[in-house]
């Protein structure tokens, strides 16, 4: 029954953790940006929604569109604000443009965290459940909500796969990963193309955002280590490869399930980092990564 | 500061080290206190700029080795008792066997990737101690039995001349030769390797003498507060503030480092009236200064000053 339990809880959490990482990679395949900032941009989404759907009583519906809407917002303001300014500027050299970002994206979502501490307080907050009710799987009461929660993620993640692999945008999201300059060539304004890639990226943070506030319930002092865990799902499964962070995000959801049930929660985030570590040294390009 | 030359730099710094020696006669033990931690803060942070501006190693666990030292020299102290001058040496040891933990992935990973182990190794550590809780303390964290001295006056003193001497060492290290091969290792390891440079020696010995002086301040840290934990050495919060410190500063300067540091804690007491808001302020100046003066305020100025 235990290992029944794991596996449908570790398959919720994961689920989450894919559709979370999966936009942070595409941002980096495509533009090269790795952004710091991502926890933030997940926890304004979960906070907003939260506040818009219980604090300003419009309920949780209206509440998950806002929150989502949010993320979209600070996914602009994250690439108008910090990292276009810093990808033109001219006094910083192009070598050195990858550790500016990181740098800046850095501050920003620590601007980020404290604005929310400061507006929303540091106590948690839980968004109420889409959809009330408990089902029964041989034997293991499992809320509705977690079920919707991981159909929600995979959906989402279908539909992304579908735009990048069967529109011409999308297609023209593949190029610019593979040959920026060659696609410029073609006539495709690369500027706009960043621009798509954020939105998508904002669309898919708010929304694992809103997610993660009606699973687990998200508070400002999460943006740190909400980063922490997308950046390590993403580094395992190779930077840039979106099949690499989907099957990492089940590897450390899973392992960080079974280490909750089987040891004891407070270690949970130990093992996936050790695993880090590990998969880093003997191959360092990830499990799908290329070099 | 229009015309800031390297030369220029020298006399600038013997006036204000000369200013900052007197400072304990002017000020208020409230002030000298703050000005002490910000002074270990400056060799955090100078520590820091040795790897990164100069190796170019993406190194975001700066507090991975100023808190390896200082928790060695912690416990040391507080469970066998050892000598404080012992406990500091043996915690400079254990910073430097640290350093070469890191190193080594650090020869075989690039960029983002030898990153993410640097911020997983701070975090492994912040875990560490609060499971060996027995010894370390935990998220409390501890008391050391000795401190450098209870006199404000003596501890700002102690601080200012470890942070001359480190700051004579680090600059002279970055000017001499070992500095220019560091950098033409972080521009660029092939070529430096093709013009016959022993780049994983001297990529080693860039991480022992960096971590070497974490080590010692942070150990010289917790026996003049005489605590450590981890919110005071160790917590990402401290470990972004030694990163903007060594950016407001000015990268590839060293000295900058300092200026940057004692702007930053100046800054965070300064601004402690407006309570939580504080420490958004602080990263939002040093976006701005990223944004707008990427070479942070000291290298700003000297480049200036090399163009006129």
């Amino acid at each position: 029954m235990l290992a029944l339990q794991i596996l449908i809880d570790g398959f919720a959490i994961s689920s989450l953790y894919a559709l979370a990482a999966v936009g942070f990679t595409l941002i980096f395949g495509v533009s090269g940006v790795l952004n710091v900032a991502h926890g933030g941009i997940m926890v304004v989404a979960a906070l907003v929604g939260w506040f818009v759907a219980g604090q300003l009583g419009f309920g949780t519906y209206i509440g998950t569109v806002a929150g989502i809407f949010a993320g979209l917002l600070m996914a602009y303001a994250t690439y108008f604000i910090v990292v276009r300014p810093i990808e033109r500027s001219r006094a910083i050299p192009r070598e050195e443009t990858e550790i500016f970002i990181l740098t800046g994206t850095l501050l920003w979502g620590i601007m980020i965290e404290q604005l929310m501490a400061y507006t929303f307080t540091d106590n948690p907050v839980t968004l109420r459940p889409l959809i009330g009710g408990v089902v029964n799987i041989f034997g293991v009461r499992t809320p509705r909500n977690e079920i919707l929660i991981a159909a929600v993620s995979w959906a989402v993640i279908g539909l992304l796969w579908l735009l990048i692999n069967r529109t011409q945008r999308g297609k023209a999201l593949l190029a610019a990963a593979i040959n920026p300059r060659g696609l410029t060539l073609l006539g495709f304004e690369l500027s706009r193309i960043y621009l798509l890639v954020w939105t998508i990226y904002g669309l898919l943070a708010g929304i694992a955002g809103v997610l993660l506030a009606s699973f687990l319930g998200v508070a400002s002092s999460n943006t740190g280590p909400l980063t922490a865990s997308a950046f390590a799902i993403v580094v395992l499964g190779g930077l840039g490869s979106v099949e690499g962070s989907l099957v990492a995000a089940y590897v450390v959801g899973y392992l960080e399930t079974l280490t909750a049930y089987l040891v004891a929660p407070t270690l949970r985030p130990i093992p996936p980092l050790l695993l880090l570590i590990l998969v880093l040294y003997f191959r360092p390009q990830g499990i799908l990564g290329r070099r | 500061m229009k015309r800031l030359s390297r030369a220029h730099l020298l006399w600038i710094a013997v006036a204000v080290v000369a200013a900052a020696a007197v400072l304990p006669f002017w000020l208020s033990a409230y002030l000298l206190g703050v000005l002490t931690a910000a002074y270990y803060f400056g060799v955090f942070a100078m520590a820091w700029d040795l790897l990164f501006g100069f190796a170019g190693e993406v190194n975001f666990g700066p507090t991975f080795l100023i808190g390896v030292g200082a928790y060695a020299a912690g416990i040391l102290n507080s469970v066998l008792h050892w000598p404080m001058v012992l406990c500091i040496v043996a915690g400079a040891v254990a910073a430097v066997i640290g350093g070469l933990l890191m190193a080594l992935p650090a020869l075989r990973l690039r960029g983002p990737y030898f990153g993410v182990i640097t911020l997983v190794a701070v975090l492994l550590l912040q875990y560490a101690i609060v499971i060996f809780a027995g010894i370390t303390g935990g998220e409390i964290g501890m008391t050391v039995p000795d401190v450098l001295s209870i006199d404000a006056n003596v501890n700002y003193w102690y601080a200012l001349a470890f942070l001359v001497v480190c700051a004579v060492i680090l600059y002279t290290l970055s000017r001499s030769a070992l500095g220019l091969i560091l950098q033409a290792t972080g521009q660029d390891a092939i070529e430096a390797q093709a013009l016959g440079f022993n780049v994983t020696k001297h990529k080693i010995a860039a991480f022992c003498v960096s971590a070497l002086f974490s080590g010692v301040a942070g150990a010289m840290l917790v026996f003049y507060m005489g605590t450590a934990s981890v919110d005071t050495v160790i917590s990402i919060a401290i470990d972004v503030q030694v990163i903007i410190a060594a950016v407001l500063g000015g990268r590839r300067t060293i000295l900058g480092s300092i200026l940057g540091a004692v702007f930053l804690i100046l800054a965070n007491e300064l601004l402690r009236p407006i309570g939580q808001l504080n420490t958004f302020v602080v990263a939002a100046i040093a976006l701005a200064v990223i944004l707008f003066f990427p070479d942070g305020l000291l290298g700003h100025a000297l480049r200036a000053g090399e163009r006129e």
